[in-house]
């Protein structure tokens, strides 16, 4: 029951954001001005802010920024024991700092390293923070980019990346992130810039327990769909994440852009309904994914009649399925208890959430850019149903759109196809595995999963230090985050170069009840034909024993 | 506007249509017959060669795979594998099948057309003679009554009456003359009378005869754009299929229970889209077919297809919305003329009138005064008065009785002062006013009335154009009349926009303005000054009688040259664009089936609580996997007369196709399946070593 009203209290706070942000956002992109402390930034990196880009010049400037962004957060890490704060921490060892910084730069923020005695101060404030910020700036500037393709006719022109990366930073997450924390440190959350400090146990013993200024980064880690925890235990830990409270507004932050994306993508095409139906295919999935880990993890007869192996007694069943839920749901990856100490079915319903290649409802723009596709996909199908060339928001959908819309919608399942099949194959991945049998495989499986698509939780029980995994997962990882993108743009390029196309009654409809369970059955369909017989070796093999 | 009365009408069989056409119609479709199966057995056996298989990716994946299960079963040979493997077999030739039957449709017809062409000789004007095949362009032949023209081209000097039936099957000759836009003559006609010089336009081997034997037999078929964007989708789900099948060895050898080839290749044909990749090419063919089939010869599948999108139709208002001719629809008797006597006249003034209006005018005094329709004897022997262009009235004159009838301004200046001008003309400007033509009808120096012409609408045309809103498709009438008599006809038959007293530049100015909206624009035409439009046209139909320029500048030739098939044009378009959508969906919701057969079949042994997944209750895994590939070769067979005939499609709204599209063909994609492996599976439990 007050699990219930945790959920009913988490939908009434997104429903009442959803307006005022998402038309904000809108705003945001479309606006002809600019803020004084933009044009200062424009000035200092000698942009014009006015001149617009190319799809090719617009790709090749987000992947230069996120390149020198790995190698920015690679040379802090490796240099570490230069920069203030670092407490004697010393230079992070090769592997782990070019896997770190390829996570944070593309918004995955796997884990391979443990913040307390890894990381000093600095490199998580000036590094991991920023690229928490500009990570998720890039992720919205690749959909609106995308949704200018929609808006736009006859021209080549999508905007200008860095004007929507600084945007996105200076007037969406900086703004929320800045007001979220203050919010944190009132449940709780700490903020210090003190290594430690040093306590008596209850055994008697002396020892240290790490402080962090945390809640500047546990805000924008939820708000930007990071998930890197500033402490390894991450949103299990009290300081993180103390109580109900913080609990409740940290699942808020994580879902709140992305679900009001939707309405920002509605005005900007000018038609609400086409948002709100999307809309609807993400808060579907959500429900009903809910109700399956939830379930899960309820009726689990491990312990007590329920499974609280892995999970904070603060929190409980019914919280620690709404934030799996969430987590997976959307590209965050930040956890408040262990996934892979969940039931079967919960924990592969969390893998499911991936495996539908988080679009519920999915990371800072990579949520609204992903679904879009999707949409494309199933109006690409569909639309022939009706005996037009499919069109998509006055779009057509040819050769060349559908090409595209393919390589974003299958790179995922060939990554995690490809990452477990090689992975299983080894001798050595058996020795990395704490469990074997099909929980095994599911712990494998979700490790490429979860970095394929950016998210960055994990099965606890996989070791993934090896040089293995270590590469794989890096590579899953970049070309996850990067490939999509590269696509979504070329997509957005074609779209813009089209006319619009006129809406008549024998065009399909995309805002309506009937097109929302198109999709969300495009979703559910794609990942039940490319994963079903690998989901049957593990979570329901697992499951159904 | 060209012309426009050259597009010889046939009122009932056009009404026999539209009737059709109201009373739930489906696009119209060939016969298939099962027979058809094993005639293009042989050809199907030809297709098996890999350089045909490659072009289709689905297939192809298929092929590799048969020849593989077959070199297993060679090697460690079993009842299972050797089943596995000749069912494979089946699914490549069913595949080629279904293409081979399509092809073959067109075959009979092209072999009808070769024959016009061959053994045909042409003269030179110096008399001497070469085969019709050495002609080149620019080169002048003469060609007499009796002989067959022998390639496409102009007439240059002459005029001739000419029989096409070899071309459109209709036997009524037509004439061709030089110049002006009646003098394209096509290769393989027979010129009846009279002499003419034809310079050849087309090179050898590209006339129009040619191009068309190319067309129904498929072989110059290129894959439309739509085809090629769903091969692009196919592609990449068999590539995604393929990925899932090889990484799944390593993840089953790691759960203890390794497969064999067979059974994976087994899995992975189940699983790729073979049955909308075995149908797509036929459903393109057979999309052509149709075409060929309602006598419209369009030049590539890319046209077919953009029939579907279009929005706009530009229909000629002459012979498409109404009857080429004007007949008479009222009289008008002036006041104290009695309605009868004004019949009377008026009928005895058209009874020797063979025109079309003159025999309509008589038509209606039969039906609503019930005067006879012939004339007796008396009337017979009247002096007739043709119409001529300086009197602008015809009429007879008998026992010393003058009846006339013609238009107003010039009956008026016959009769003189004292009739009744104001009157007349009141009477008249309304009739124009209208839409229709005036005709007073005066006997010796009185003035009794006027006889109203119209144009009228065809029957049930307004029904259409109905229907054709609900598909999203916009009507715009064309017509050379003036804007007050166009918009009476476009207000009659219901149609959404007209274009009056339409030159060339402004259909082509139109056609620009409505694609600048985005729209995509189809018409008809058939004059030379027709050509720019037709080439800017998304789809340009050009009329079989119309000039070479303009059949170079359209898309799609009517043989028949019957403007009214511009609209099953489109739904020919349509059609074959939601027979594509709906089997690659039934053939994508198959596979959930499958994997409910194969997986539990593959895993039971390491895993046994999968058995909770043998929903079908398939008695061994062995039986359970074959049934899936029967299923999955036989479906492709029972799909061949729907990819052919395409589906049933009915004008409406785009929401409710979806609907019903999505209920018949998703739905039954995931339930046919189930059922269809559990019936298979029951005969295959039988065979010893499966069951």
């Amino acid at each position: 029951m007050a699990g219930l009203l945790q959920v009913l209290v988490l939908l009434v706070l997104l429903a009442a954001a959803w307006r005022p942000l998402g038309d904000w956002m809108a705003r945001v992109y479309t606006d002809e001005q600019d803020w004084a402390v933009e044009r200062v930034l424009y000035r200092l990196v000698r942009v014009d802010p006015r001149s617009e880009q190319r799809a090719s010049t617009y790709a090749v400037a987000i992947l230069a920024f996120s390149f020198a962004g790995i190698v920015l957060l690679y040379l802090m890490q490796r240099l570490q024991s230069l920069l203030p704060w670092s407490f004697d921490r010393g230079p992070v060892e090769a592997g782990i700092a070019f896997n770190t910084a390829i996570s944070f730069v593309t918004n995955t923020n796997w884990q391979s390293y443990v913040p307390e005695t890894t990381l000093g101060h600095a490199v998580q404030m000036a590094g991991l923070t920023v690229q928490n910020f500009v990570s998720a700036a890039v992720g919205m500037a690749v959909a609106v980019a995308l949704v200018r393709g929609f808006v736009r006719s006859r021209t080549d022109r999508l905007g200008n990346a860095w004007v929507d990366i600084v945007r996105g930073c200076t007037r969406i997450l900086l703004p929320i992130a800045a007001v979220a924390a203050v919010a944190l440190i009132a449940t709780g959350v700490i903020m210090s810039l003190r290594a430690g400090v040093d306590v008596i146990g209850v055994d008697g013993r002396p020892s240290t327990i790490a402080l962090a200024p945390t809640a500047s980064q546990e805000s924008i880690k939820e708000l930007g769909t990071n998930g890197g925890g500033i402490l390894n235990a991450n949103s299990a830990h009290p300081f993180e994440n103390p109580n109900p409270v913080s609990n409740l507004l940290e699942i808020f932050l994580l879902l709140v852009i992305p679900v009001s994306l939707t309405r920002t993508f509605g005005r900007m095409v000018g038609s609400m309904r086409q948002g709100v139906s999307l809309l609807a295919v993400m808060a579907g999935l959500w429900t009903a994914m809910l109700a399956v880990i939830w379930t899960a993890e309820a009726r689990s007869a491990s312990f007590a009649g329920a499974n609280l192996e892995g999970k904070e007694v603060r929190f409980g069943i019914p919280a620690s399925a709404l934030w799996a839920n969430s987590t997976t749901g959307t590209s965050t990856g930040a956890v408040n208890s262990m996934h892979d100490s969940f039931s079967a079915f919960g924990g592969g319903g969390a893998l499911l959430n991936m495996l539908f290649s988080e679009m519920t409802p999915g990371g800072v723009g990579t949520g609204l850019y992903s679904i879009l596709v999707v949409a494309i996909v199933a109006v690409f199908l569909a639309g022939l149903m009706v005996g037009r060339t499919p069109e998509y928001l006055g779009k057509r959908l040819g050769r060349r759109e559908v090409t595209c819309a393919v390589v974003v919608v299958l790179t995922m399942p060939a990554l995690v196809l490809l990452g477990t099949g090689l992975a299983i194959a080894l001798p050595a991945t058996a020795e990395a595995m704490t469990n074997s049998g099909p929980h095994g495989l599911s712990e494998v499986m979700y490790a490429y999963a979860s970095a394929s698509n950016n998210n960055g939780s994990a099965f606890g029980g996989l070791t993934v230090t090896s040089g293995f995994f270590q590469t794989t997962l890096g590579i899953a990882m970049l070309l996850g985050r990067f490939l999509p993108i590269v696509a979504v743009l070329a997509l957005a390029g074609l779209l813009a170069r089209q006319p619009r196309v006129a809406p008549s009654s024998g065009t399909l409809s995309t805002g309506t009840p009937l097109f929302s369970v198109l999709v969300a059955g495009t979703i559910v369909l794609v990942a039940a034909i490319t994963f079903l017989p690998a989901l049957a070796l593990s979570p329901l093999a697992e499951g159904l024993a | 506007m060209t012309a426009p009365t050259v597009h010889t009408p046939r009122p009932p069989a056009e009404a026999e249509e539209l009737h059709a056409s109201r009373t739930g119609r489906a696009v119209g479709a060939g016969a298939f017959r099962p027979a058809q199966l094993l005639e293009s057995l042989p050809t199907s056996l030809r297709k098996l060669n890999p350089r045909h298989q490659v072009r289709n990716p689905v297939m192809f994946v298929v092929w590799i795979g048969s020849i593989v299960v077959t070199v297993a079963a060679i090697i460690d040979p079993s009842v299972f594998a050797w089943s596995i493997a000749i069912w494979l077999w089946f699914t490549m030739v069913f595949a080629n099948l279904a293409e081979a039957v399509a092809e073959g449709r067109g075959r009979a017809q092209a072999d009808a057309l070769r024959a016009t062409r061959t053994d045909t000789v042409a003269y030179r004007e110096d008399g001497s003679t070469l085969p019709a095949a050495d002609l080149q362009v620019g080169d002048r032949v003469v060609v007499e009554a009796g002989q067959v023209i022998p390639g496409d081209g102009e007439i240059v000097e002459g005029i001739a009456t000419v029989d096409e039936s070899a071309i459109t099957g209709e036997s009524a000759p037509v004439v061709r003359e030089s110049g002006g836009d009646f003098s394209s003559v096509t290769g393989g006609t027979t010129v009846l009378s009279d002499s003419i010089v034809v310079r050849i336009t087309a090179k050898p081997g590209e006339s129009f005869v040619d191009r068309m034997i190319a067309l129904v037999e498929g072989a110059q078929r290129q894959k439309t754009p739509n085809e090629i964007a769903l091969t692009i989708l196919l592609s990449a789900l068999t590539i995604v299929f393929l990925l899932a099948v090889v990484t799944l060895q390593p993840m089953a050898v790691y759960s203890g229970g390794q497969q064999s080839l067979v059974v994976l290749v087994a899995l992975l044909v189940c699983l790729i889209p073979t049955t909308i990749g075995a149908l797509l090419s036929a459903i393109g063919i057979a999309g052509m077919d149709r075409m060929v089939q309602r006598n419209v010869l369009a030049t590539s599948g890319r046209a077919v297809e953009a029939a579907g999108d279009v929005s706009t139709l530009l229909l000629d208002k002459t012979g498409t919305i109404t009857y080429g001719n004007r007949r008479a629809t009222a009289l008008h008797p002036l006041d104290g003329v009695d309605a009868l006597e004004l019949a009377q006249a008026a009928r005895l003034a058209s009874l020797a009138d063979t025109t079309p209006e003159g025999r309509s005018i008589v038509a209606l005094c039969a039906e609503q005064h019930d005067l006879p329709a012939e004339a007796d004897a008396r009337e017979a022997a009247a002096e007739f008065i043709p119409f001529s262009a300086t009197t602008r009235m015809s009429g007879v004159s008998i026992e010393g009785r003058e009846v006339r009838k013609g238009a107003t301004s010039a009956v008026i200046a016959w009769l003189g002062d004292d009739t009744d001008r104001a009157r007349l003309e009141a009477i008249s400007t309304g009739i124009a006013e209208r839409g229709g033509t005036p005709l007073v009808v005066a006997d010796g120096s009185r003035a009794l009335g006027v006889v109203e012409l119209s144009d009228v609408v065809k029957p049930g045309i307004a029904d259409r154009f109905a229907e054709l809103r609900t598909m999203g498709i916009k009507t715009v009438m064309i017509t050379g009349d003036n804007p007050v008599t166009a918009r009476a006809i476009a207000v009659e038959s219901g149609v959404d926009d007209f274009l009056a007293e339409a030159t060339p530049e402004d259909k082509l100015a139109l056609i620009r303005h409505e694609q600048a909206g985005g729209r995509m624009v189809a018409m008809t035409g058939d004059g030379t000054n027709d050509a720019p439009a037709l080439a800017q046209a998304d789809v340009g139909v050009v009329m079989n009688s119309g000039t070479t320029a303009a059949k170079e500048a359209g898309n799609m030739v009517d043989l028949d040259s019957d403007p009214t098939k511009l609209i099953g044009v489109v739904e020919v378009g349509k059609q074959m664009l939601i027979t594509r959508g709906a089997l690659t969906t039934f053939s994508l919701a198959n596979d959930l089936a499958k994997y409910f057969a194969i997986l539990p079949a593959m895993f039971l042994a390491i895993f046994p609580q999968l058995a909770a997944l043998n929903v079908m209750h398939l008695a061994t895994p062995r039986s359970a996997i074959l049934s899936a590939v029967i299923f999955n070769a036989l479906i492709i067979v029972a799909l061949i007369p729907l990819a052919l005939r395409g589906v049933r499609f009915r004008p409406s709204t785009s929401d409710r196709l979806l609907r019903r599209n999505l209920l018949v063909y998703g739905l039954s994609g995931i339930v046919v399946p189930f059922a269809g492996i559990f019936l298979i599976d029951l005969v295959v439990r039988l065979v010893p070593g499966i069951g």
